[in-house]
């Protein structure tokens, strides 16, 4: 299952975990439909760099959510009068959208729980 | 989701991916440019960011795949682009392949027909046939036949049966046919049903000659009645006596013997219409051919024998005088027992295990091609690795190409072994028994085929493994062509010289072993048989068939004999009643004149038995080494008198001159003495050691069964035709059978035929594969090393020199393979023996043989490769790269 990669230059980087990348295309898809180009500047954006994503790693996700039709695409043109390969979050992909959300801040909160014990109020 | 349409959508898929990345790529670009960058810059820093390309835009139509079938097809397709780019390759690997597996497959035919294949009666697992004494004799009484069968308590019903040859006419063309005389029990203890009309059995028997019934095989109904169904009731003529069609036995069932076709079954009681005297009621004539039946539900083989052992015991006591050494013991009856079973056993299990060797030598051959090919593909492998592939994929992709190659030979060998176990089926070895191999290919000789395929593409496939799996991509690419033999330096072993070794040894063992073969055949054939066959003509009839019974045979047998000798250029005429090595021949126990009690154990010896006429010394070249032969005057009237042989004489009196004027006892008591001591020789089989032989004269003992000899130099089809007319002219109804001595030895020669042709082929097949091996690795290095040969023959070498440095290793490592292969054949001598008669792997002309035909391969495989390597222009080559 491929993960998005890091460049050459940054080996110390990590590996985003599977699926975190559909999670935050579909997220911003949710936001706003866009084509490719337009959702990578959206992500690097929004991370505020912490995240560097590959461009072109985006694609293969992208073609999965097509194929699990969570999302649909379409051509047309852009803003900018390019032609571009919209893509729009469909009912499916929000459901689905929701659940990962869900069960990722559960992880999360049980890995951020581990690393600050002091916090561990009984619960 | 049909295939087609989502093809088609796939493409699209593709090519709207494909868009989207180079739109994509565009716009980045743009806003480089808009941040300041030249063209050039802005593209090739979209390019970096973007990442691979190729690797992105492949994973993402992986999504809409089938990865692992997708990318196995690939495979294929290329394998089969680059197989076909080099033709020369492809056609000599599978070639190869095709003619190892066919052979292994052939071998594992003719086994699994034999003796994987259980017999197709029902419940086979619990048949078997009863052997007696150590020397495993399947022969019997019939009085004895019948203690064993009311007397043990194991068997689901015992039952016999003996071959035996009628002349049977069915209303047109009379002939001779060949087919079982049963017991009455012997159609319900096989546990078979009629095809049409009934079987005939205990309850149709009322005593000697009282079951004039006759029961056809299908196959014989099928081509002598052409499927007619109403020959049920029909009356046919059996040697003259009125038998009637009772039914005819199922398609699949011709008795018990795997490679016996019989026309039809009898009942044994009738034995005197059949074969002229009955023998039934004497204990002490064993003229059953076979004993078996099913042992009954839960018995296990060894109780049985216990129990025949017990019945046995029984017979030893009560009948002392015919029986002795009555213990018994189990074996299957589709090859006959312990007659042929373990020699045929042990003759295809050699056969399997030599041509497992042919398949081995093959794989190796094959696996020292991948191997070069694979290192001339080296640049190749690496570009592929660098570009991103992984080693697996790559190693998927050698695997697929040996693969392609194996199953391909594959198939290609199985059609040929197909073909070539059909020939063999309907092939009747011995013209005047109804003998098939019936070898047809069933579903275990393709699993077989395809296994094998299938094993020895993953055998040579993984050759060029270890070096795919090494390949650095960087080292590769920057020391071009050059850089790959850098690493061999010309002086480590590598895997293509261990395959060449391998190679070369196993086909000097199949050389070694064809050799050793031809040379027990040659040996064979100029030993000393006791008899001359060539000149000489034999002529088989048995006049019993045509109804002569009594006085009147030996009249007849007299007046052939003279009628025959009236014909111009023969020279002598003896007839004997069963001639030597021909298959049959019956034998006596024989006492000194001192034994009183004449019961087996006593016996002096163990005699074959020949009753001739007085001239037969003569017809067949048989030496008289003292004494005389018989004469004329040697009649019923006259006193017993018998020629021996030397063993005979020796063993009996001490020595031959000795034995002259001197007194024996036979087993009916008859004083008999010896007139004539005759040379020794082989009478049943030509691997037999010496035996004592007796000759009778047929006045005194009269025989029914005549095989005439006719010596003469004339030429045999004319001698043949005038034989017959003049036979003819006597009695028209005489069945015939004419042949030349020769042609009569193949019973006896036939196993030594089979072997030698066998390991002649397989030997062959060995010198070839070494042949190609020992050239392709030959050609490889002298190609590989053109330069630096151009470099010695431009720094002065010597033709000497630079023959030397180019084939020096090949040549080495053929002189290491035949040294091993030579000792490995010499090792394997046990094996061999078996198969041939007279094989002595240590026979100086064996070794000498195999040296000279490794030496001989050798200089012809290198011969190109050498012309080649002598005749390099060094100047053209150093100004080439």
């Amino acid at each position: 299952m491929p993960v998005a990669k890091r460049p050459m230059t940054n080996p110390t980087a990590r590996d985003l975990f599977p699926g975190a990348l559909e999670m935050m295309i579909l997220e911003s898809l949710r936001r706003q439909p866009a084509h490719g180009y337009a959702l990578v500047q959206h992500i690097q954006m929004r991370s505020r760099n912490l995240l560097q994503v590959e461009e072109g790693s985006l694609y293969p996700a992208l073609q999965r959510l097509l194929k699990a039709k969570l999302v649909k695409a379409e051509w047309g043109v852009s803003a900018t009068n390019r032609k571009v390969r919209t893509y729009q979050i469909t009912a499916a992909g929000l459901r689905h959208l929701e659940r990962e959300i869900s069960s990722f801040e559960r992880m999360f909160e049980g890995i951020a729980l581990v690393l600050n014990p002091g916090d561990a109020a009984t619960n | 989701m049909g295939l087609i349409p989502s093809f088609f959508r796939r493409r699209k898929i593709y090519d709207e991916l494909s868009e989207e990345m180079r739109l994509h790529l565009e716009e980045r670009a743009d806003q480089l440019m808009a941040e300041g960058m030249s063209r050039g810059q802005a593209e090739q820093e979209a390019r970096r960011a973007f990442g691979n390309r190729t690797v992105i835009e492949e994973r993402s139509r992986e999504v809409w795949q089938w990865p692992t079938l997708e990318s196995i097809w690939a495979d294929l397709r290329l394998a089969v682009r680059q197989l076909r780019r080099s033709p020369g390759f492809t056609i000599a690997a599978v070639l190869t392949l095709a003619l190892a597996i066919g052979a292994n497959a052939v071998v594992f035919g003719v086994l699994n027909a034999l003796i994987l294949r259980p017999l197709n009666v029902p419940n086979a697992e619990s048949l078997y046939t009863v052997e007696r004494g150590v020397f495993k004799d399947q022969s019997t009484s019939y009085p004895d036949y019948l203690d064993l069968r009311d007397r043990n308590r194991t068997f689901d019903g015992l039952t016999a049966y003996i071959l035996t040859e009628v002349g049977l006419d069915t209303g047109k063309n009379p002939s001779q046919n060949w087919g079982y005389e049963v017991t009455g029990n012997y159609f319900d203890a096989m546990q078979i049903q009629p095809y049409l009309g009934r079987f005939f059995h205990v309850a149709d028997e009322h005593g000697p000659n009282s079951a004039p019934y006759l029961v056809l095989t299908y196959a014989y109904w099928h081509s002598h009645f052409q499927d007619d169904r109403s020959v049920v009731g029909r009356v046919v003529q059996v040697n003259k006596h009125p038998f009637t069609i009772l039914g005819v036995a199922p398609p699949e069932f011709n008795g018990t013997l795997l490679f016996f076709y019989p026309d039809f079954f009898v009942p044994m009681v009738d034995q005197e219409l059949t074969e002229g005297p009955s023998v039934l009621n004497d204990r002490s004539q064993r003229d059953i051919f076979m004993v078996l039946g099913h042992v009954k539900p839960g018995v296990t083989p060894a109780q049985a024998i216990g129990d025949l052992n017990s019945v046995g015991a029984y017979l030893e006591k009560t009948y002392p005088k015919d029986d002795a050494n009555m213990t018994y013991s189990l074996a299957r009856p589709g090859l006959a027992g312990d007659m042929l079973g373990p020699g045929v056993k042990g003759f295809l299990t050699g056969m399997m295990l030599l041509s497992g060797l042919i398949l081995l030598a093959a794989c190796a051959n094959l696996g020292g091609l991948f191997a070069a090919r694979a290192a001339d593909r080296s640049r190749e492998v690496a570009l592929r690795l660098a570009l991103g592939s992984s080693r697996k994929r790559i190693l998927r992709g050698v695997f697929t190409e040996a693969l392609l190659i194996s199953i391909v030979g594959g198939a290609v060998g199985l059609l040929g072994s197909v073909a070539l176990l059909r020939q063999l089926s309907v092939w009747q070895p011995i013209p005047e028994y109804p003998m098939h191999v019936a070898v047809n290919p069933d579903g275990h000789v393709y699993l077989a085929a395809l296994l094998l395929a299938l094993a020895s593409g993953f055998l040579f496939g993984a050759v060029p493994v270890r070096q795919v799996l090494r390949t650095n991509p960087y080292e590769v690419v920057k020391a071009g062509s050059t850089g790959i033999l850098a690493g061999n330096g010309g002086r480590r072993i590598t895997v293509r010289d261990v395959l060449l070794v391998v190679q070369i040894a196993l086909c000097a063992v199949l050389v070694t072993s064809s050799l050793v073969a031809v040379r027990g055949l040659e040996r064979s054939m100029h030993s000393k048989f006791g008899f001359d066959p060539h000149n000489a003509m034999l002529v088989d009839t048995t006049l019993s068939m045509a109804g002569y019974t009594g006085d009147r045979v030996q009249a007849m047998q007299r007046r052939m004999i003279d009628a025959l000798q009236t014909i111009p250029g023969v020279k002598s005429v003896g007839f004997v009643s069963q001639i030597p090595l021909g298959g049959g021949g019956s034998t006596e126990d024989v006492f000194t004149d001192q034994t009183t009690d004449l019961k087996t154990k006593n016996a002096a010896a163990n005699t074959v038995v020949f009753e001739i006429s007085p001239d037969y010394f003569h017809a067949a070249s048989t030496s008289l080494l003292a004494g005389r032969s018989f004469s004329w005057a040697d009649d019923k009237n006259s006193p017993p008198v018998a020629v021996v042989n030397e063993v005979f004489a020796r063993r009996i009196f001490g020595s031959v001159p000795n034995a002259l004027g001197k007194f024996y006892k036979t087993e009916d008591g008859t004083r008999v003495q010896v007139v004539g001591v005759a040379e020794d020789g082989k009478y049943y089989q030509l691997t037999e050691d010496l035996r004592p032989a007796m000759f009778l004269p047929f006045l005194q003992k009269p025989t029914g069964m005549t095989t005439l000899v006719v010596r003469s130099e004339r030429d045999p089809q004319q001698l043949a035709s005038e034989i017959r007319s003049t036979l003819r002219g006597l009695d028209d109804s005489l069945p015939l059978n004419i042949q030349t001595w020769t042609q009569g030895l193949d019973i006896a020669l036939f196993p030594s035929h089979i072997a030698t042709v066998s390991l002649g082929v397989l030997g062959c097949m060995g010198a070839m594969l070494a042949l190609t091996g020992i050239f392709g690795m030959a050609a490889y290095s002298v190609s590989k090393r053109l330069r630096e040969l151009g470099i010695r023959i431009a720094l002065g070498a010597q033709r000497g020199e630079v023959l030397q440095a180019a084939l020096g290793r090949p040549l080495k490592l053929l002189a290491l393979g035949s040294v091993a292969g030579l000792l490995l054949g010499i090792l394997a001598s046990r094996v061999l023996a078996y198969i041939v008669y007279e094989a002595s792997p240590r026979d100086p002309l064996v070794l000498g043989g195999v040296v000279l035909a490794m030496l001989l391969l050798g200089l012809v495989a290198t011969w190109i490769p050498a012309q080649r390597a002598l005749s390099v222009n060094p100047l053209l080559l150093l100004r080439e790269d």
